[in-house]
Order: C-alpha cells, then sequence, then structure tokens
C-alpha cells in the first residue's frame, strides 16, 4: 500500500501564499458590475413570476378564482399554492403564483385573482409571555450542579430581564431562482448557500431525478443562513417553467414578502438572577427565558453562554406566533446567549461594584478547559486595544453633561469545523492548472483561499490557478452554512493539490534524476530538495506528462476524520465604546474593538473583513433592527427598508479588529470564522449602553425609545 | 381577535403602496438626508403629454448608446434596464428608493433607478456601471474598491461605485466625513463600509479620477 502522503499545512515561516493579503479573486468582476448574480440571469423567453400572498395572520382559504387572471393576454401560467380549505398561519403565505411575459403584467394577473378567507384569531406578539395563552409551551426545567447551593453561599445576588426581538437578514437579493424546464432537464440559476444540494431538495417534489437538474450560481447576493434549501416558491418556478411549455421563468421574491416570509432571527427574552462572592466568583445562575421562531416555536438559547459549568436552573418556554417560520442566522441562538448571559454578569458586576472584566476572567473556570486560556488573554488585549483601564468608569459615574460615555463587554465561541468537501485539481501538459469544487462563494472569499490553498502547494503563483465552483456539476461540496466552507474547502483542495504533485513528481523524477519524494513545489519550479541546481519550471515539468494526457485527482474533507488541517472552536471578546444622550436617547458607536481567534489563517485581509462585516452587522441590530407587528391586524408594520432599519456608512463608528494569531492558534488548523465575530455585538453595546447611562435597557434594540423609557423608568 | 369573513380587496394594499405614488410623494423630504436626488426632486417635468398605459416607444441614451425600447409608463428605469436591456449592474433591492443598489448618474447626478420611470429618462444622459470601463478594464473607483475589499456578496458593490463616482464627480477631495455623507443613501448588509471607506478615499488620490471628471 502506497504511503499516505503528507498533508500538513507548511509551516508558518514557510508559507508564501497562505497567510498572504490576496486581493479577493472576485473583486474586479463585483467592483465592475459585472458578476452576474442568479436573480441577473435573462435568458431568452424570460417570464416573470410574482406571487399573490395572503394579507392575514391567520386564516382559511375559502375559496379562490384564478380564472380572471388565466384569461389574461400574455399570463402563461398560473399555480394554486393554497387551494380552498388550506389553513394559513401567517401573513405573506403563498396563495397562488402567476408567470407573465412582462413583470408588471404578471403583478396585474395577480391581482386579479380573488381569494376569499375566513379570518382566524392570531397571535403575532411574544415579547409578553402572560399573554400568549396556548401559544406558549414550557419545555421544562434543566439544573446542573447545585445552584441552590450557590445561591445559599452568594454574598451578593442580581436580576434582572433582557431580551432581543426578532431580527431579519435581509439579503439584498431576495430569494429566489431562475429555472428552465425543458423537455426532462431542469436548468436552475438558484440563490442558495448550498449549491451541490439544491437539486436533491427540488428532485421528490418535482419527480424529476437530481441528475436531471443543473445547477449554477456564480454569484449569491447574501444569505447569512437563510438560503438553503430551494422552498416552496422554487419548486412553483420549475412548475411554472413547466407549465408555461418550457419557456424560463425569473422568481425573485419582493421586499416586502421577502421580510415576510424568507426568515428572521428567533426572539429570546429572559429573567435571570446570578448569585456570587464579593470577589466576583460566580457561584449561581437561575434563568426564565422564553421567545419565538415564528408559528414553529422556538428552543433555548445555550445559557449560561460559554460558562456552562456555572452550577444553574433554568427553564424555557416557546411561544407560537403567527408569523412564518425562523430560518439559521449567521451563528444561530448565540447572539441570544450571549446577549442573556453578558448582560446578567457585568449587572453583577456593577451590583458588587466591581470591574467587569475582573468579573469575566475570575469565571473563565466555567468555560471549556481548552478555551480558558485564550479567553484571558483575549479579554486583556481587547481592553488594551479599548483603552479600558483609562476609559471604563463604574456604571453610571460617566461625568455630568448630558452625553454619557461607556464601555461594555461581550463575548464569543463557534465550532467551525469544516465540511465535507470534494476537490478535484487537474494538471495539464501545457501547465495550466484546474481547480474544480461545487462549492460557493457567498463573499466570505471561497474563491480566494481555495486558489491560494492550491498555489502555495503547487509553489505556484494565484494568477496560475484556474478555478470552478458554483455548479452541481462539480465535485460535491457542502452548504456554506456554520462557517464550515473555509476548513472543508481548505482540506479538500490542500489533499488534491499534494496528490496531483505526487503524480507530477513520479513523472518528473527521472529527468531529474532524483527519486519522487526528493522533489518539491517551489517558486514556479519543482526541483530536488537541498540541490537547487537540479530544477524544471513548472511548465518544462508538466510537459513529462504523457502527451494527450492530464494529471488529474481528488481530494475529500470528512469531516469525521479532519486530520490535522482543520478543527473546531474559536473564540473571541469585543467591547463596544459608546456615547449616548440621555435627553435624546440617541446612542452612537464611538469605537469598537474585535479580537478574535480562528486557527489558521489563509487570508489575514478576508478575515478581516468578515470581522469587520460581522461587527457592523451586530451594530445594525444592537441600534436599529427589530420586526415591528401589529397585535391588531396581525401584519407586520414595516416589511420593507425604510422602516426596517440597517446601519449606514456613518453608524457604525471606528472599528478595530485584531486577530489573535499566535503560534498556538495557528497550529490547530482552519477554523471557520463567519459565524463567531458576529456574536457578542448586541451584548457589548447593550453593556456600554447600561455602564454610560446607569440603568440597563432591557431589550435591543438601542433605539431612543427604549433608552428613554429605561431612564424614565417604563418598561414599556 | 375575532373571527370574521372577509373577502380580500385585490386593489387595497394595508401596508405598502403603489410605486408611482411613491415616486411623486418622495418629494424633497424623502431624498433629503440621503445627499441624493435633490436636484432631481424639485426639477420634475411639467404636465407633458399623456401616454399609456400600454407600451410606449422610448429611445434612451445609456452610456452614449441610444437604446430604443417599448415599456409601460409605470415601468421604472432600473426595471427597463435590467429586464429589456440586460444591463444588471444596478440591482433591485429595496424598490422603494432607500438602499442606493440602483444607483445611476442622470445628467451627471446620481439618481435612484427605481425611483425613477423609464419614460422620464429620456432625453437624459444615464450612465451605469457597465459604461465605466471597457470589459476587462477596471475603473480607478472600482479598482480602489477591490483594493480596499469594498465589498463581500457585491451586491449592493455598483450601486456605492456609482454613488462615490457621482460624489467624486462633485467634490474630487472629499473629508471622510463628506465620503460619510456623500454615500449615506446607500446600504450594505454584508459589512464593508471600513473598507468602503477607504476606497473612496483612495480612489480620489487617483491620478485618472483627478485628471478628469468623466475619469
Amino acid at each position: 500500500m502506497a504511503n499516505t502522503p503528507d498533508y500538513s499545512w507548511p509551516p508558518m515561516e514557510a508559507r508564501k501564499v497562505i497567510g498572504q493579503r490576496v486581493k479577493r479573486m472576485d473583486g474586479p468582476a463585483k467592483a465592475s458590475g459585472r458578476a452576474r448574480y442568479s436573480s441577473d440571469q435573462n435568458p431568452k423567453d424570460l417570464l416573470f413570476a410574482i406571487i399573490k400572498t395572503c394579507p392575514y395572520a391567520h386564516a382559511r382559504v375559502t375559496d379562490i378564482d384564478t380564472s380572471a387572471a388565466e384569461k389574461m393576454n400574455g399570463v402563461m401560467a398560473v399555480h394554486i399554492n393554497a387551494p380552498k380549505g388550506t389553513e394559513i398561519q401567517w401573513q405573506g403565505t403563498e396563495v397562488a403564483t402567476v408567470a407573465a411575459t412582462t413583470e408588471d403584467l404578471a403583478r396585474d394577473a395577480a391581482a386579479k385573482i380573488k381569494v376569499e378567507y375566513e379570518v382566524l384569531p392570531h397571535l403575532v406578539k411574544e415579547e409578553d409571555l402572560a399573554a400568549a395563552g396556548s401559544h406558549a409551551k414550557a419545555a421544562g426545567e434543566r439544573m446542573q450542579g447545585d445552584p441552590d447551593k450557590g445561591f445559599q453561599e452568594a454574598e451578593a445576588v442580581s436580576e434582572g430581564t433582557y431580551g432581543i426581538p426578532m431580527q431579519s437578514h435581509v439579503c439584498l437579493e431576495t430569494h429566489g431562482e431562475v429555472a428552465y424546464w425543458h423537455g426532462d432537464q431542469l436548468d436552475v440559476w438558484p440563490s442558495t448557500q448550498d449549491v451541490t444540494r439544491y437539486a436533491g431538495s427540488l428532485s421528490p417534489n418535482l419527480k424529476l431525478p437530481a441528475t436531471s437538474i443543473k445547477v449554477e450560481m456564480d454569484y449569491i447576493g447574501g444569505g447569512f443562513g437563510s438560503k438553503f434549501g430551494p422552498d416552496a416558491w422554487g419548486e412553483v418556478c420549475a412548475i411554472l417553467s413547466k407549465k408555461a411549455g418550457g419557456r424560463p421563468v425569473k422568481l425573485f421574491l419582493d421586499r416586502k414578502t421577502d421580510q415576510l416570509i424568507a426568515g428572521f432571527r428567533p426572539s429570546a427574552f429572559a429573567h435571570i438572577k446570578l448569585g456570587g462572592k464579593k470577589d466576583g466568583t460566580l457561584t449561581a445562575w437561575e434563568s426564565k427565558a422564553w421567545g419565538s421562531g415564528g408559528f414553529p416555536g422556538g428552543g433555548s438559547p445555550p445559557l449560561p453562554y460559554i460558562l456552562a459549568d456555572l452550577p444553574n436552573r433554568q427553564n424555557y418556554t416557546s411561544v407560537s406566533v403567527n408569523t412564518a417560520a425562523s430560518r439559521a442566522w449567521r451563528a444561530p441562538n448565540n447572539q441570544q446567549a450571549s446577549l442573556l448571559t453578558c448582560c446578567a454578569i457585568e449587572d453583577f458586576a456593577a451590583k458588587i461594584g466591581m470591574d467587569p472584566i475582573e468579573v469575566f476572567k475570575k469565571n473563565l473556570q466555567y468555560a471549556p478547559k481548552a478555551r480558558q486560556e485564550t479567553y484571558a488573554y483575549q479579554f486583556d488585549k481587547a481592553a488594551e486595544l479599548a483603552d479600558w483601564k483609562k476609559l471604563w468608569k463604574p456604571r453610571g459615574q460617566n461625568g455630568p453633561g448630558p452625553v454619557k460615555r461607556g464601555l461594555g463587554l461581550g463575548f464569543n465561541a463557534w465550532g467551525g469545523m469544516g465540511h465535507n468537501s470534494n476537490c478535484r485539481v487537474t494538471l495539464h501538459a501545457d501547465g495550466s492548472v484546474q481547480v474544480d469544487i461545487g462549492t460557493q462563494d457567498l463573499g466570505t472569499g471561497t474563491r480566494t483561499v481555495i486558489t491560494q490553498v492550491a498555489a502555495e502547494t503547487l509553489g505556484l503563483p494565484v494568477s496560475a490557478i484556474k478555478l470552478s465552483i458554483g455548479s452541481n456539476a462539480l465535485p460535491p461540496d457542502a452548504a456554506s452554512g456554520g462557517s464550515t466552507t473555509v476548513g472543508g474547502v481548505s482540506s479538500s483542495t490542500r489533499k488534491a493539490s499534494v496528490n496531483a504533485l505526487v503524480k507530477l513528481f513520479a513523472a518528473v523524477a527521472p529527468a531529474l534524476g532524483a527519486q519522487p519524494e526528493d522533489l518539491e513545489a517551489v517558486d514556479g519550479h519543482i526541483r530536488v530538495k537541498g540541490s537547487p541546481a537540479k530544477t524544471l519550471t513548472w511548465v518544462a515539468a508538466c510537459k513529462k506528462i504523457p502527451a494527450g494526457g492530464v494529471i488529474s485527482e481528488m481530494g475529500v474533507t470528512d469531516q469525521r476524520n479532519p486530520g490535522n488541517l482543520m478543527a473546531a472552536g474559536a473564540a473571541g471578546v469585543q467591547i463596544a465604546d459608546v456615547s449616548v444622550d440621555i435627553e435624546t436617547g440617541v446612542v452612537k458607536i464611538n469605537r469598537y474593538v474585535a479580537v478574535q481567534d480562528c486557527g489558521l489563517i489563509i487570508n489575514p485581509r478576508l478575515a478581516e473583513s468578515q470581522v469587520y462585516g460581522a461587527v457592523i452587522m451586530g451594530i445594525s441590530t444592537a441600534l436599529f433592527e427589530q420586526r415591528v407587528f401589529d397585535q391588531q391586524t396581525g401584519a407586520m408594520l414595516n416589511p420593507d427598508m425604510e422602516f426596517y432599519k440597517l446601519a449606514g456608512i456613518d453608524d457604525v463608528g471606528e472599528i478595530i479588529v485584531h486577530m489573535d494569531i499566535r503560534p498556538e492558534n495557528d497550529k490547530r488548523g482552519v477554523i471557520g470564522l463567519g459565524e463567531p465575530p458576529a456574536i457578542g455585538i448586541c451584548a457589548a453595546v447593550s453593556n456600554a449602553v447600561a455602564n454610560a447611562i446607569g440603568v440597563r435597557v432591557p431589550n435591543i434594540p438601542m433605539t431612543p425609545d427604549h433608552v428613554l423609557n429605561a431612564l424614565e423608568g417604563r418598561t414599556a | 381577535m375575532s373571527s370574521k369573513k372577509d373577502a380580500e380587496r385585490p386593489e387595497q394594499r394595508k401596508t405598502s403602496f403603489s410605486r408611482r405614488g411613491f415616486i411623486r410623494g418622495v418629494g424633497i423630504g424623502g431624498a433629503l438626508g440621503t445627499g441624493l436626488l435633490e436636484r432631481e426632486a424639485t426639477a420634475a417635468p411639467a404636465a407633458g403629454k399623456i401616454v399609456g398605459p400600454g407600451p410606449v416607444a422610448i429611445s434612451l441614451t445609456i452610456n452614449g448608446k441610444t437604446q430604443n425600447l417599448n415599456v409601460e409608463p409605470r415601468v421604472t428605469l432600473l426595471d427597463a434596464m435590467r429586464n429589456q436591456l440586460d444591463l444588471t449592474g444596478a440591482k433591485r433591492v429595496c424598490d422603494r428608493g432607500v438602499c442606493g443598489s440602483c444607483t445611476v448618474l442622470m445628467d451627471g447626478k446620481t439618481v435612484y433607478a427605481c425611483n425613477v420611470l423609464a419614460i422620464d429618462a429620456q432625453g437624459r444622459k444615464i450612465e451605469t456601471i457597465e459604461g465605466l470601463a471597457e470589459p476587462g478594464k477596471l475603473h480607478p473607483i472600482s479598482a480602489a474598491f477591490w483594493n480596499n475589499d469594498a465589498q463581500q456578496c457585491g451586491y449592493c458593490t455598483p450601486g456605492f461605485v456609482m454613488a462615490a463616482k457621482g460624489l467624486l464627480d462633485e467634490m474630487p477631495n472629499p473629508t471622510l466625513d463628506q465620503v460619510k455623507h456623500g454615500l449615506a443613501g446607500n446600504i450594505c448588509r454584508c459589512g464593508t463600509y471600513m473598507g468602503l471607506r477607504k476606497a473612496v478615499l483612495e480612489a480620489a488620490r487617483s491620478p485618472r479620477q483627478q485628471g478628469g471628471k468623466n475619469g
């Protein structure tokens, strides 16, 4: 049996391409507007689909009549999503879908569909648990350690109520696809985080083999966890194409529908009691939490966050409300857990009059052992970068003027182990190199990372690598979710590149008068280790590949057997520095510090961009974002971008990112980065506001009304 | 929470309003604070001849080329470009004039293409991101975006590039605060604002941008 080649990463100091701040490979296409997203596909004879949605939060369809719409000129296909008798559980539910030659015609036709409803009782708000009635379901009590003993030993007890409402992903490209059903073949251009499995998800309901479904996506306009499967509208789009005699159909949700039904982050609220010693050591946690992920209800965030070994008693109540179902959002349940935990800890610190950094560090004994030292280091590093010692003042002691400055903490943890991935590296006799993976680049820099790994391994510049991704005809990858992509694709690319090199070395060795195992690929050459004079250029070496032949090798990442290329377990600490005007309630971010570990970093430029982006998204959430519902009508009041506010370029202050790339982190291998820095921002901002104004604003977002209510002691 | 039988009235929309109504109503109030559209809003054309509701033959001047097309009067410039002319750089995101992803230049001023009717764009000089540089070449602003990683998913990027172009044409050497103000009418969801700030400042320093308005 042949020996397994050594796949391990080159040592830090020997890397030539990995670790470089290579510019995003698809940057020119994106910055010139030539990147074609699935929503930009305009195949010949394209039809446009419009969905007619239900305006009620809870209703039964008692009649539906599509005849007027079907008779309209230019209407090519009509599909009824919710036939007579369907019980609808949320506003925005698809009732019927029309495909027509123009978008406006399709909209006119949808308006002509007559639907009658029996309107049923609804609940659309979950913040007041007492009003939830039968919509609330207690999940029972959970206990770890001996919280009763902990509270008996406590010298101080703090209590507080905290919460985070539902927020929308607001992917700039809405959910949808272009589908073209011709003969027995379906071509789909979706907006998806999962190119590899999209066909398999479409297949059962369309009764079409997955092998007859071609999926292609070059670019995606945001996903953040909300765009995995094809969704019901993806199936309907394909059905409409078939019904219309095989004309391609474009169905991308309009902004309002996207806001209503294409996912959101579940809410979480909790009343938390913390007990501990006057020296900052926590002894017990008790929490009563509740929240909702829409109609299916919610699940408890992991509490106490990170400090999971703190003796605790907790219960959670799931509330089912008449809204669409929540979806994964960049670190599901972790932003919530970090907020609830970090706010409770800072309230305890304020109660005993201690610097919260000291309290956090004092309690790292309750965190996973492998990360305790990392957090201790990161708290100190973040404090140094935020000038904490100079700027932090005890809560409410922030000067006499109306504008109060405050600092606050948040922390994060995430797995980020790479997913299963298959990469094929093909070396041609002319020296050109093709890398193929059926993955997708969400804007995280996946293309760039794969290219760098192949270039590093083959001893070539990134410009020598031709990469294809974004098609289910390529070797299968997996969904880009949970920060799993970078580990998966970097490992499979590394292995495929090494495997290809082994073959190339075998072809080249006789010409160099050496054994294959004595060769190395460096700086565009294949040479004999230790004898730099014995060398061939890359192109000359590839000429040794027999004429008409190629070297084409696979590399496989298996999550169950990750090897030493990738790992799980990222950690980070963040500090918000805010100013709050106590007369207007306006909160401004002065500075935000993020210290983040993610193992071996393939491209620091893109890694920093991930952290900047995560922090900015979090600041937006912390300051502005909330899905607002009206219990009277059951309607969402801000299914748009005017009143569902997102942070702009001047709303986010200065952001300082510090990647924790100490050698002990680097040697762990590649760890995903999309989620971890997106956790902890709501916590840090809420804590900074509390530190500034002296009282806790219970719920995110930190809007002026929430701040002024808290200052005046009002609860709503 | 009452139960009642109620037929939906198709013409009535609960929380939205028609695009045309919005465009009429947005006026100066809606344009202020974005740094965009101000002149466009005050320069609304006087009542002209009545056309429609069916398709109308119009011609548009986009990136120096005359484009003849048939559009219903209700069709926006954005939809006409994207759906009929295959100019897909400008993106439809909010469709309500708040996010800036569809930003183009009209007679040298930045406008939201979702807020301009195609028929009203006749006789105006329209510049889109496709017209900034030949395929395979990068305009200095686009290059600065690349250099500073002012893009992630990239869906907002063309709008930001055009907003930056409009800003730099008017204000070749902006301060950081002026950049923040000038780009406040655009939204990025991936959070590329740090790179964007640097990119626009770098583009302002680039020789080609400094050399001429249409660089």
